[in-house]
């Protein structure tokens, strides 16, 4: 293991991160808050931390799956590590667990928050916990190391250890152009959000707070209320936008150049459109008498609906009062997740349908024993490494979600409140039922169900495996 | 550039890894998964897995904006149909390998009604390259500039030789001869050397110098071969057919031990001159029966590198003037340079080197251009010939008074026709030819070779 390259990269991570903290600092400026100066210590400490990390650049630059997987994980640990800081420093959230969670909650774009009035926060603050949303939802590493020259494998380990998806593509040859034609995407459709709210009628900083919890589909809101006191009109279109960062964004690149017919072939977006508009249909029908009327029940449903599966979070309206049939299926689209390579979290549409399909073979072999039947997807056949990876993530997926169901029960809290905490976090949703409803939050847990949930939170946005060889004893022996 | 290979063999995967560190955007197309996979996880390069002549495949890769298509794949028949589709769809510069020798005689017509760039036959090449040793054994590589007038040629110092403990700069003074070291490969480390460097035995050094010179000099330092009168070819492949006819045009013997009785009688059909030997080569009572101790020269082609390898140890012991190597496959250089062999061809790093010639070649679009790219000392130093087409800041200067980059040596000036050994007074004019020798590997400009 090259312990000085992963070093070296951390120390790269960790610059940019003092850079990226001083932009709330810029905000707390603007309205003079005296949280500022937090920003600024921590900025201060986080760059030099990361200038000294990162002095001296290894000699031996070797770069393998390992050191991707170990690289990507340690830096999303000790970006929260140093991310939580402002809250502490300024005592804002003065529990250290606390801030922590939140922070965690924050880059994982999960959105759930422990705070019980999000109102108190100063602006800087506030626009700190939605700017890491923005910031974990395209993936940090990548990103810098599209500036920071290495030696050309290791993009792609860390690439793959950092993208969602069952298997990494590329948009164009090189891993740099890939990722600023990504991070290009993503800049412009959150401006555009920006634009659209503000013009009709946003205030600027709620603005700018929601598109980044949009667009990296997190969900912390500046409101105690969430979106529910925003004109129906500015609620239409955080749907929209919700649902358009839950699509993977080659489609995006695909329209950019004009290939209609590979978007078309695309069966995630397909299913992942049919899946959002059976789901709005279905709960309209079972909420219309609470609302009344039927522009009320769609706007709401497909909110809701739109927030849940792409992972967001974001909510106008307190569903935990809805009937069972509703809830359930909004319990299942947490599991559903987005579409691969969106910024969304979950299992994954493509990881579904692959999922479904190579059951479909299993069960054909049975009947034919000596049959070939191969898993296909858009047209191609799914390579046998890429299903045996999905089977893998589910499994590791159930041992985990239940192991940390189990944990977390000994706080005594009922059945649906602890399922669905740990569905909203490990699927990096924010909100679940019950206790922890969208008018609730989770600052009741036990700081050891807290510390549960950080790790539930980072193994969902990074996919398991970066986590679980972190710690796996196999990742350190010689042989 | 935007380039697309199709085919991730041998010759496929060496071209991605080596142009893609070169900066180029790279996507390769294969029809194997694994293959692919393993490509695309080490360099920063898109894979696609399809056959290379179906169009919509080529779409995908890009076909609409790239600038030069590669088709080596194993079939001689899919490379050149790629490159048509590619050429007549999307007038993009192609190169394909075709290895066939019965395709031989008609690459040029293939390139000019094809409209393909480049024709790539490495086993021709390394004919080539095995017949210019053989016509001159004191070296273990000869390779020529300019049409043959500058040969560069690359010979390890025997024992006990005068050039031992000597420096370079007394080396001309004291043999009296004109010529120029550009390269130094001294215990496995390789160098540009200054006039103080000492020479030991045992070491590689690269010369520059015309056939004339370099004959006087061998003989001035007592190591000349004669040229070599006959040989043994073990293994009956496509190099064997190109090799034994350009020896037996040139009037050298050429005896071919092949196994397969097969083989052996396609050969006797396209080599009648060649006497052919059905038999097992590896076996020491054949080699023994056709007379391996009276042969001048052996050279080991079987299809696999380990047995070439064992093969030519043995002959060295048997064969006293020339024993050639190939080596398709083996990536163990290291261990392969301690084993003393003579002269060792690598097919894969010939083709890999002509094209990088062609792609540095059509990536500079200023008035220098790469005629003839050399990669020697296990791809270590480039040597390179640029033509020099107009004024700039290297020309017309003395050389002593151009502040050239370190590890860098201009070889030789090739200005009408007449190679010049370049001393410090000697100045670069437009419309001569330059040869580089450097470590700096990946020049693509001949204006870069001075510090700004």
């Amino acid at each position: 293991m090259n312990f000085k390259m992963i070093r070296y990269i951390l120390g790269n991570v960790l610059k940019a991160e003092g850079v990226m903290l001083l932009l709330p600092a810029v905000v707390g400026l603007l309205y003079q808050e005296k949280s500022t100066w937090a920003f600024l210590l921590c900025a201060f400490l986080c760059f030099l931390t990361g200038f000294f990390l990162s002095f001296k650049k290894p000699k031996n630059p070797v770069f393998y799956a390992t050191e991707g997987y170990v690289s990507v994980a340690l830096c999303w640990l000790a970006m929260s590590l140093f991310g939580a800081l402002p809250f502490v420093v300024s005592s804002e959230i003065p529990s250290f667990t606390n801030a922590l969670f939140e922070t965690v909650s924050g880059f994982t774009t999960t959105g759930a928050s422990i705070l019980s009035d999000v109102e108190a926060l100063s602006h800087c603050m506030l626009f700190w916990r939605s700017f890491t949303h923005w910031i974990g939802g395209m993936g940090v590493l990548v990103f810098i190391l599209t500036i920071l020259p290495l030696r050309t494998g290791s993009h792609v380990y860390l690439m793959k250890a950092e993208s969602p998806g069952p298997s990494v593509e590329k948009l164009v040859p090189k891993i740099q152009n890939t990722s600023l034609i990504l991070y290009g995407i993503y800049s412009a459709l959150t401006l555009l959000e920006m634009i659209l709210l503000f013009a009709t009628g946003m205030p600027l900083f709620d603005a700018v707070t929601i598109s980044f919890g949009t667009a990296g589909t997190g969900g912390f809101a500046v409101k105690n209320s969430g979106l529910a006191d925003y004109a129906p009109h500015l609620q239409n279109i955080v749907t929209v936008f919700m649902i358009l960062f839950g699509v993977n964004f080659n489609i995006y690149f695909l329209m950019l150049i004009r290939r209609w017919k590979s978007i078309l072939k695309s069966e995630e977006i397909r299913l992942y459109l049919g899946i959002i508009l059976a789901s709005v249909a279905v709960i309209t029908g079972y909420i219309y008498n609470i609302y009344g009327s039927l522009s009320a029940a769609v706007r709401h449903a497909a909110f809701q609906v739109g927030s849940i599966i792409t992972t967001t979070g974001f909510s106008t309206t307190d569903f935990n009062t809805w009937p069972a049939v509703p809830k359930v299926i909004l319990v299942t689209l947490m599991f559903v997740g987005a579409c691969a390579g969106s910024t969304g979290g979950g299992i994954k549409v493509s990881r579904l349908i692959i999922f479904i399909k190579s059951l479909g073979t299993e069960l054909f072999h049975f009947s034919h024993p000596h049959g070939v039947k191969k898993v296909k997807m858009d047209g191609n056949i799914v390579s046998d490494n890429v299903t045996r990876s999905v089977h893998t993530y589910m499994a590791a997926y159930i041992l985990i979600f239940v192991f940390s169901l189990l944990l977390i029960s000994l706080d005594n809290m009922d059945f649906e409140s602890n399922f669905t905490a740990i569905a909203a976090t490990f699927n990096n949703i924010g909100p679940g039922l019950s206790a922890v409803g969208p008018t609730q939050n989770f600052g009741f847990f036990s700081n050891p169900s807290k510390f549960v949930m950080i790790f539930d939170m980072l193994a969902g946005r990074l996919e398991l495996f970066p986590m679980l060889i972190l710690f796996s004893p196999y990742t350190y022996k010689r042989c | 550039m935007n380039i697309i290979i199709i085919g991730c063999g041998k010759v496929g995967s060496e071209l991605a890894m080596q142009l893609s560190q070169e900066d180029h955007d790279i996507c390769v197309i294969d029809q194997n998964d694994s293959r692919i996979r393993k490509l695309t996880e080490s360099y920063d390069i898109m894979g696609i897995r399809g056959n290379g002549c179906n169009y919509a495949v080529l779409q995908e890769a890009g076909i609409a904006n790239a600038d030069l298509l590669i088709a080596v794949t194993e079939s001689d028949e899919l490379n050149l149909l790629a490159c048509v589709i590619a050429k007549k769809v999307e007038k993009c510069h192609t190169i394909a390998r075709v290895r066939n020798p019965v395709y031989e005689a008609e690459s040029d017509l293939l390139k000019r009604e094809l409209g393909i760039s480049m024709i790539i036959n490495p086993e021709l090449w390394a004919a080539q390259e095995m017949f210019s040793v053989l016509c001159f054994p004191n070296a273990i590589e000869v390779d020529t500039f300019s049409r043959g007038q500058v040969q560069m040629m690359r010979f390890r110092i025997p024992a006990g030789s005068v050039l031992d403990e000597m420096q370079i700069k007394e080396v001309s003074q004291n043999l009296n001869s004109n010529l120029l070291i550009c390269s130094v490969e001294s215990k496995g480390e390789v160098c540009i050397p200054g006039g103080d460097v000492v020479l030991h035995s045992g070491d590689i050094i690269t010369i520059f110098s015309s056939r004339r010179n370099a004959l006087d000099f061998f003989h001035s330092i007592k190591a000349s071969k004669n040229p070599v009168k006959n040989t043994m070819i073990i293994g009956g492949g496509n190099i064997t057919i190109y090799l034994a006819r350009m020896l037996t045009r040139a009037g050298i013997q050429v005896k071919i031990i092949e196994k397969d009785s097969r083989k052996c009688e396609a050969l006797c059909s396209v080599l009648p001159e060649a006497t052919i030997i059905n038999g097992d080569g590896s076996d020491k009572e054949i080699l023994k029966e056709e007379r391996i101790g009276s042969m001048d020269a052996f050279v080991a082609l079987t299809d696999f590198d380990e047995e070439n390898i064992l093969l030519s140890l043995f002959a060295q012991k048997m064969v006293d003037k020339k024993v050639v190597t190939k080596i398709n496959r083996l990536q163990l250089n290291e261990v392969i340079y301690n084993l003393d062999l003579d002269s060792v061809i690598y097919p894969k790093d010939i083709t890999t080197e002509k094209i990088l010639q062609y792609v540095r070649a059509k990536n500079n679009s200023s008035g220098s251009h790469i005629q003839t790219l050399y990669r020697i000392n296990e791809d270590r130093v480039e040597v390179i010939e640029f033509s020099i087409k107009n004024k700039s800041s290297i020309t017309n200067t003395p050389l002593s008074d151009l502040n050239l980059k370190d590890n860098i040596i201009v070889a030789s000036i090739i200005r009408s026709g007449k190679m010049i050994l370049p001393k410090g007074k000697d100045m670069i004019l437009p419309g001569d030819s330059i040869i580089i020798a450097t470590t700096r590997l990946g020049l693509d400009d001949a204006r870069d070779i001075i510090k700004n």
